[in-house]
């Protein structure tokens, strides 16, 4: 069976190619591969570093998460992510979504399955409060993405 | 063999001084035999990103619970689980996590449940560990697995079934949650179920103490008289009353169960562990709103 199989979404090549990677691992290095991603989460820019107040907060994911999303003329979407050190759960999250979907258009986007975090195979490894932090992650970047361009066409 | 009580004076005021520990002291013994440090987080990841050198990891989500049945493991399971660790019968075992030992606690009341013999907190947790410049260690840990015999787990004493629950309304209950959960007035996210309950609110008679107020600004337990104050004072317990206590899904009302039966000796203290997740789900069960019990 083919992992578009699972839910019947089909995902972007760059998200889907971060689910088979955690597809294909056994669970132990799975959580090793969330915290590589943890590790792997940009340092937020100067504009937002300063101005944590210009981010969205995500209140479901337990600890403090903070997102902003921007999109270019050209519908190009670039997000950023801030969450704590000692929370590399939620930062491994944030995480694969900015590997899986900064860069794309806004459209790309916006196709993103809702339910893109149950494959990648955590179910059994992580809290299901966790994995709908995910879910709420994804659900406000693309309302976000969904305002931004609104406000694009009207003005 | 046990390992020798941390003789801090802190302790000595507490009831139960032989379960809790200090960082020092963990320091001093980490490489006696007989001692097994295991860590216990709310994030299942910080463990990996190191911890105390030659800790185990025991994970609360899927090393505690049975993976289909809403409950814990079993004799066998438990047994399976403390041999796997390296840990026997007769371990001295010390826990400790993150979020002033929330989850720590958490496992120290599961391990009760099997009437582990000798399981202690280490104070401050992996906050305070860290705050005072300790090593820590990705690698993981070979211990020899051990042999840990079949126990009974009993679900009499310290815990506390949902039908137990309404036979105790009106008589002490502590919901230890957060003032918001608690009036049952927290925030609802728009397409985000709140808490996964369908009703907000307390359990009728239950008095607001969130767990967090029993922990200092390092993550330690305050000392016995600050907590006195809170539990017997405030909240008007008293030792010999008969109390449940009670949160979202048991975790934080398992560090309040700790500081009211361990710290402060009362006897009579069970976790409702389906807790929120349960009462606020269930039929025909009375809910009050609001602020008052």
């Amino acid at each position: 069976m083919s992992p578009q199989g699972v839910g019947g979404a089909t995902l972007n090549p760059r998200l889907q190619e971060i689910a088979d990677d955690f597809r294909d691992v056994p669970d132990k290095d799975r959580l090793q591969l969330l915290l590589e991603f943890s590790e792997d989460l940009p340092a937020l820019p100067e504009r937002y570093a300063a101005h944590r107040d210009r981010m969205e907060p995500v209140p479901e994911c337990q600890t403090p998460l903070f997102l902003a999303v921007e999109v270019d003329p050209d519908d190009t979407v670039h997000l950023f992510f801030d969450a704590p050190a000692e929370s590399p759960t939620t930062r491994g999250f944030a995480s694969i979504l900015h590997a899986g979907l900064d860069g794309l258009d806004a459209d790309e986007v916006l196709a993103t399955p809702a339910e893109f975090s149950g494959q990648l195979g955590l179910q059994d490894l992580v809290s299901p409060l966790r994995l709908r932090g995910m879910a709420a992650m994804l659900a406000r970047i693309k309302r976000q993405v969904r305002d931004q361009r609104g406000q694009a066409v009207a003005g | 063999m046990a390992l020798p009580q941390d003789p801090a004076p802190k302790f000595r005021e507490y009831a139960h001084p032989e379960m809790i520990v200090s960082t020092d002291w963990v320091a001093e013994h980490l490489d006696d035999p007989g001692l097994v440090v295991a860590e216990s987080d709310e994030d299942v990841l910080l463990y990996e990103t190191g911890h105390i050198p030659g800790a185990v990891k025991l994970d609360w989500h899927t090393e505690l619970n049975d993976p289909v049945t809403r409950d814990y493991v079993d004799g066998a399971g438990f047994a399976r689980l403390m041999s796997a660790k390296g840990i026997g019968r007769d371990t001295t075992l010390v826990l400790y996590g993150d979020k002033n030992n929330w989850w720590a606690a958490y496992a120290l009341w599961v391990a009760s449940l099997f009437g582990h013999p000798d399981v202690r907190l280490m104070d401050g947790g992996r906050a305070k560990w860290i705050a005072e410049g300790r090593p820590l260690s990705k690698d993981e840990p070979k211990r020899p697995t051990a042999d840990y015999p079949v126990v009974q787990r009993d679900d009499q004493h310290i815990r506390a079934f949902k039908d137990e629950v309404l036979a105790h309304l009106g008589q002490p209950m502590i919901d230890v949650r957060s003032p918001g959960e608690y009036s049952g007035e927290l925030l609802h996210m728009p397409d985000y179920p709140q808490e996964g309950a369908l009703r907000g609110g307390h359990i009728p008679g239950a008095t607001s103490v969130p767990w967090a107020r029993a922990a200092a600004a390092d993550a330690t337990f305050k000392p016995r008289a600050e907590l006195e104050a809170i539990y017997r004072g405030e909240a008007g317990l008293a030792p010999e009353d008969d109390v449940v206590v009670y949160c979202r899904i048991g975790e934080r009302s398992s560090h309040t169960w700790f500081v009211l039966q361990q710290l402060l000796g009362f006897p009579h203290v069970r976790n409702y562990d389906g807790s929120w997740t349960e009462w606020g789900n269930a039929v025909r069960v009375p809910i009050t709103r609001g602020d008052s019990p």
